[in-house]
């Protein structure tokens, strides 16, 4: 038994023995969030938005810092985390669909295992896809005029968040070349911009930001999105986008697309991981449930406070951000797939694309 | 005119924004960060950025943006302490500074380099913001006209200036040029994610060396190392020879080699996608290519730091074209500064097309902070160079372990791994022979730093012309053979022909004598191993991912054909061949009263002592070590010595909330911060 393991048991038996000192205070603390990305990413700008806030409901409002881990495609990172113990509650660890694919297409880096560690706050962002105009004047709700078209694609790669759509034309029976190896979803915005892609897809806040306007000079058309979650699990529309079909609508009226089978269990596992519950904020194995507790209220509080929809509305989007039990259920659902939806899409992944993680 | 209509009273907003007693504040404020952090090489803007990040949240959005373009303004200004004074380069936009910069500071004439420097940065800072005052309203088209094809050209044009830096023996230019960018190709590719030269069993590898640790191990561990063993001060005979205002005087008689470099560093910046690798390697060609008596390159030629110098701060400026309009990170500091940009005052300003319709004041008040952001920062450093410049005549054991500590620190902050320590040592040994046997070591960096954008321009590039051409013939050729294609074909003729005629005249590394065989072929067969190893290895990924053995292939080859010539040419001729150049022969190395291996041993001693105690236990002990044994200071001297030295990395770090590496020991034993 090491120090740090005695003292922690010490701790603990102090814990049970005085239910009186339970009480969570972080005065004078720092917590450090630890993101497995660099400091230039998406998951960054999240982590950077929430700290503030949660400094500001924590039991003693302790510092929030961020600090980076990248490495491995965030596999480093969460391998790290893994090997974290509890210590005083100061450490967070953030996730992203980019850390759950490699996880879910078991990745020979992965040594992480979800299931150990505490989730107290998950959000999710949705997508949308969209056309150059020329094709977009033939898309009728329905990709059926869609099918003899070349199209390309600039990805990130078959293994990231990109799997979702390129599953998703591929399943609507289109033929869409993606051309790999771009940064991030704002090169690929470029590359459509600049007519070497002829289709495209972001992120909703980007979209917002960037691709509306270009819908709004006809120089691009909106396609589809890839939908919410209900409560029940159902896709429904997109609350940031509720004009505008979802995948699952467009594939209903595609001529062979079908949704249900494994194509679509399989499209429908990988996009919760990578939309709905993209980002979700961990405790380490064996936080007490005291102090996990405390860090549900504290992002509850910031997630009910009277600002929070009008500023989140800017950073993560209009969609729901769940916290305690409801982080629990989302954080399953995202790092669940059927073992059938696996092997399909590792199959998919190498048949399409050559993709293997070995 | 309805262009100018709207821009006129949009900059008149913009100075009336910019011109309030607090802006300026601020502006000053984020200023003295900015060069505080940037003084420290292989930190830069992204740490600084961060730390500031925090306070960002709901800020007055003038003010943050002063405090953020204050400090994003001026760490190519500040980083040329770094490069001039140590040889170290303080960031990827302060490499080609070090070529004449560190040889005019080892001459005692640090003063002129810096002050010679920071004019030229001032003024590029300058002319980027005038010209992007008029260009930014135009910009949008002209940087979609900027497709693949037209980027592959632009690396292209980049890795010509191999060509001017080649040295004497064009070969060897060729080759160090090729096994850097097989270098560069170390880890996952990014189109199919094969593996090159690395193994999952090793996850470091698989991410790739990074730009910062390649740029210290290249040129500052080789000039330490030798520095140490000759156990002399930078500057010659510690003398300091001309003075700051000599340097002023060196940029007016050269404004107009300034003005064109300033150019070409906003039109690279604007550029997405390639960053600012490129720009001072291109301004440096440029600064060879217009000098009429190329001997002095490479010894401490003034025009050399003139020309980078130039385009460094200008292309900061051209590198907001893309942040603002299309919301595209052009670096990495420009990605953090997109971010905060959304949490200042209530996140109304978002970057991206919309800026210039909805935020014109707002736009031109950061290029014009920008601007001033230069001023301040340059009369600051122009004011701190005379004095700092001193640094070069303290005799260099007592600086050396010092720069040790910041190169290995620096570097593990690039990717927070012991291995990145380690990777440092690594291509310092590379960097040590490559300036030993007089190959290029800034042709080895070119092609380190253009291997990733030149295979993935190509890739692309080919992937979509295939596409084209599958349409038809003309749209294909359209397509590769646009305008800006061919202007910039042509331009990168002329560079390679001129270059080469102009190569043999620029000696990076001094007149190296030659003559014995043996230790030259050795390391070229060392050499040609490793190529025929990354060969058979990227030959091993299978055809389906072609896309990521294709660019390994063809580099391999090309370097493996160099080599092989160079290993019939050495077999045929003399020992007195430059061909066989070889520092420890004569000159200041083979005279140097310590040797190699002593000396290197210090520095693997104190990563060796990491790996066991962490970093600060480890630094402990061998900053008393080396002080006491090498430097042989009084007991006095090396504790007050080593107390500074310590309490600066904590300062440090703690102010930029950086860890240290651990080592075996923290793995046991909980220790509090410094020492966990």
């Amino acid at each position: 038994m090491t120090i740090k393991q005695l003292a922690t048991s010490v701790a603990a038996a102090a814990f049970l023995a005085s239910p009186a000192l339970a009480e969570v205070d972080f005065s004078g603390k720092t917590i450090e969030w630890v993101i497995p990305f660099s400091e230039t990413g998406g998951s960054a700008k999240w982590a950077n938005f929430f700290a503030p806030l949660l400094s500001k409901e924590l039991p003693g409002n302790p510092t929030v810092v961020v600090k980076f881990m990248p490495g491995a495609g965030s596999t480093k990172g969460a391998n790290w985390f893994q090997e974290q113990e509890y210590d005083d509650g100061t450490l967070i660890f953030g996730t992203s669909g980019s850390t759950q694919f490699p996880f879910l297409l078991d990745d020979p880096r992965v040594r992480y295992e979800y299931s150990d560690w505490v989730p107290v706050m998950a959000s999710g962002t949705g997508g949308v896809a969209y056309l150059n105009p020329e094709d977009g004047a033939k898309f009728d709700g329905s990709a059926n005029n869609l099918k003899d078209i070349d199209f390309i694609y600039g990805s990130q790669g078959a293994t990231r968040l990109d799997l979702v759509p390129l599953l998703a034309w591929e399943m609507l029976g289109m033929n869409v070349e993606p051309v790999f190896g771009i940064k991030g979803r704002g090169d690929g915005r470029l590359m459509f911009e600049r007519g070497e892609a002829t289709i495209d897809y972001q992120t909703s806040s980007s979209y917002l930001g960037a691709s509306a306007d270009l819908v709004a000079q006809g120089k691009a058309v909106p396609m589809m999105s890839w939908g919410a979650l209900d409560d029940e699990g159902n896709i429904v529309r997109d609350p940031t986008f509720p004009d505008m079909p979802t995948f699952k609508e467009v594939c209903e009226a595609t001529d062979g697309c079908e949704t249900s089978g494994e194509a679509w269990d399989a499209w429908k596992a990988f996009f919760v991981a990578g939309f709905p519950v993209q980002k979700i904020a961990f405790l380490p194995n064996g936080t007490p449930d005291d102090v996990a507790q405390a860090y549900t209220d504290a992002f509850d509080a910031v997630r009910k406070s009277p600002d929070f929809p009008a500023i989140a509305a800017k950073h993560v989007g209009k969609y729901e951000v769940f916290v305690g039990a409801g982080a629990a259920r989302a954080t399953k659902e995202g790092t669940t797939v059927s073992p059938e939806a696996k092997a399909f899409v590792i199959n998919w992944l190498q048949e399409a694309y050559g993709v293997s993680l070995n | 005119m309805d262009v100018f209509a709207t821009a006129l009273p949009a900059l008149g907003q913009a100075w009336a924004l910019i011109l309030q007693p607090e802006v300026l504040g601020y502006l000053v404020l984020g200023v003295v960060m900015g060069l505080a952090v940037g003084v420290f090489p292989g930190l830069g803007g992204i740490a600084g950025l961060s730390l500031l990040l925090p306070f960002m949240f709901g800020m007055d959005p003038v003010l943050g943006l002063a405090l953020m373009v204050g400090m994003v303004a001026v760490v190519p200004t500040s980083d040329t302490f770094a490069s001039v004074l140590m040889g170290i380069p303080g960031s990827s936009a302060s490499q080609a500074t070090v070529l004449d910069g560190f040889p005019l500071a080892k001459k005692g004439q640090a003063a002129r380099a810096l002050s010679a420097a920071f004019t030229s940065s001032l003024f590029g800072g300058l002319v980027g913001a005038a010209f992007l005052t008029l260009f930014i309203i135009v910009a949008r088209p002209l940087v979609l006209a900027f497709g693949l094809p037209e980027m592959l050209m632009i690396s292209v044009l980049g890795l010509s200036m191999v060509a001017v830096l080649a040295g004497r023996v064009a070969l060897k230019g060729l080759a160090a040029a090729g096994l850097g960018m097989l270098i560069g190709t170390i880890g996952e590719a990014d189109a199919g994610g094969s593996l090159r030269m690395a193994t999952y069993d090793i996850p470091y590898l698989t991410d790739g060396l990074k730009l910062v640790i390649v740029g210290l191990g290249i040129f500052a561990v080789p000039e330490i190392i030798s520095l140490l063993r000759q156990d002399r001060s930078i500057a010659k005979d510690a003398k300091l020879g001309a003075g700051w205002g000599e340097g002023v005087r060196d940029w007016v008689a050269n404004k107009w080699l300034s003005v064109r470099c300033s150019l070409i560093g906003v039109l690279v910046g604007v550029i997405p996608g390639l960053g600012g690798s490129v720009v001072d390697w291109i301004a440096y060609g440029h600064a060879v290519q217009t000098t009429k008596d190329k001997s002095n390159f490479g010894k401490g030629e003034i025009r050399g730091v003139i020309g980078p110098e130039s385009s460094n701060n200008a292309k900061e400026g051209g590198g907001l074209v893309p942040t603002l309009l299309f919301g595209i990170p052009g670096s990495g500091s420009m990605a953090i500064f997109i971010g905060a940009i959304a949490l200042l005052g209530s996140g109304d300003i978002e970057v991206g097309p919309s800026m210039l319709r909805d935020n014109l004041d707002i736009t031109y008040s950061i290029v014009w902070l920008l601007a001033l952001a230069n001023v301040v920062g340059t009369i600051m450093c122009i004011a701190a160079s005379g004095g700092i410049a001193r640094l070069t005549t303290i005799r260099f054991t007592y600086l050396a372990p010092f720069l040790f500590m910041l190169i290995s620190f620096a570097a593990f902050q690039s990717g927070q791994n012991f291995e990145d320590i380690l990777a440092l040592f690594t291509i310092g040994l590379i960097g040590i022979f490559l300036r030993r046997f007089d190959w290029s070591r800034p042709a080895f960096l070119i092609g380190f730093v253009l291997s990733n954008p030149v295979e993935k321009f190509s890739n692309q590039a080919f992937q979509i012309a295939s596409f084209r051409f599958r349409k038809s013939f003309e749209e294909g050729i359209d397509y590769i053979f646009s305008p800006i294609v061919i202007v910039l074909l042509i331009v990168t003729v002329i560079s390679v022909v001129l270059g080469l005629r102009q190569a043999k005249s620029i000696m990076a590394e001094g007149d190296v004598k030659s003559g014995s065989k043996r230790a030259p072929v050795v390391f070229l067969l060392v050499i040609m191993a490793y190529v025929v190893a990354a060969l058979i290895n990227a030959n091993m990924i299978p055809d389906y991912n072609m896309t990521d053995k294709i660019i390994p292939l063809v580099i391999g080859g090309v370097t493996l054909l160099a080599l092989l010539i160079l290993l019939v040419q050495m077999i045929l001729r003399p020992e007195t061949d430059a061909l066989f150049a070889d520092k420890e022969l004569a000159g200041e190395d083979a005279d140097a009263p310590y040797g190699l291996w002593p000396t290197l041993a210090w520095f693997g001693g104190l990563i060796v002592a990491t790996y066991f105690l962490g970093f600060i236990l480890a630094l402990l002990g061998f900053l008393v070590a080396f002080l006491r044994v090498r430097a042989q200071a009084s007991w006095p001297k090396t504790l007050i010595l080593t107390a500074s030295g310590i309490a600066l990395m904590c300062v440090m770090a703690g102010a930029l909330n950086r860890d240290f590496p651990p080592g075996l020991l923290q793995g046991f034993v909980d220790l509090p911060w410094p020492l966990k």
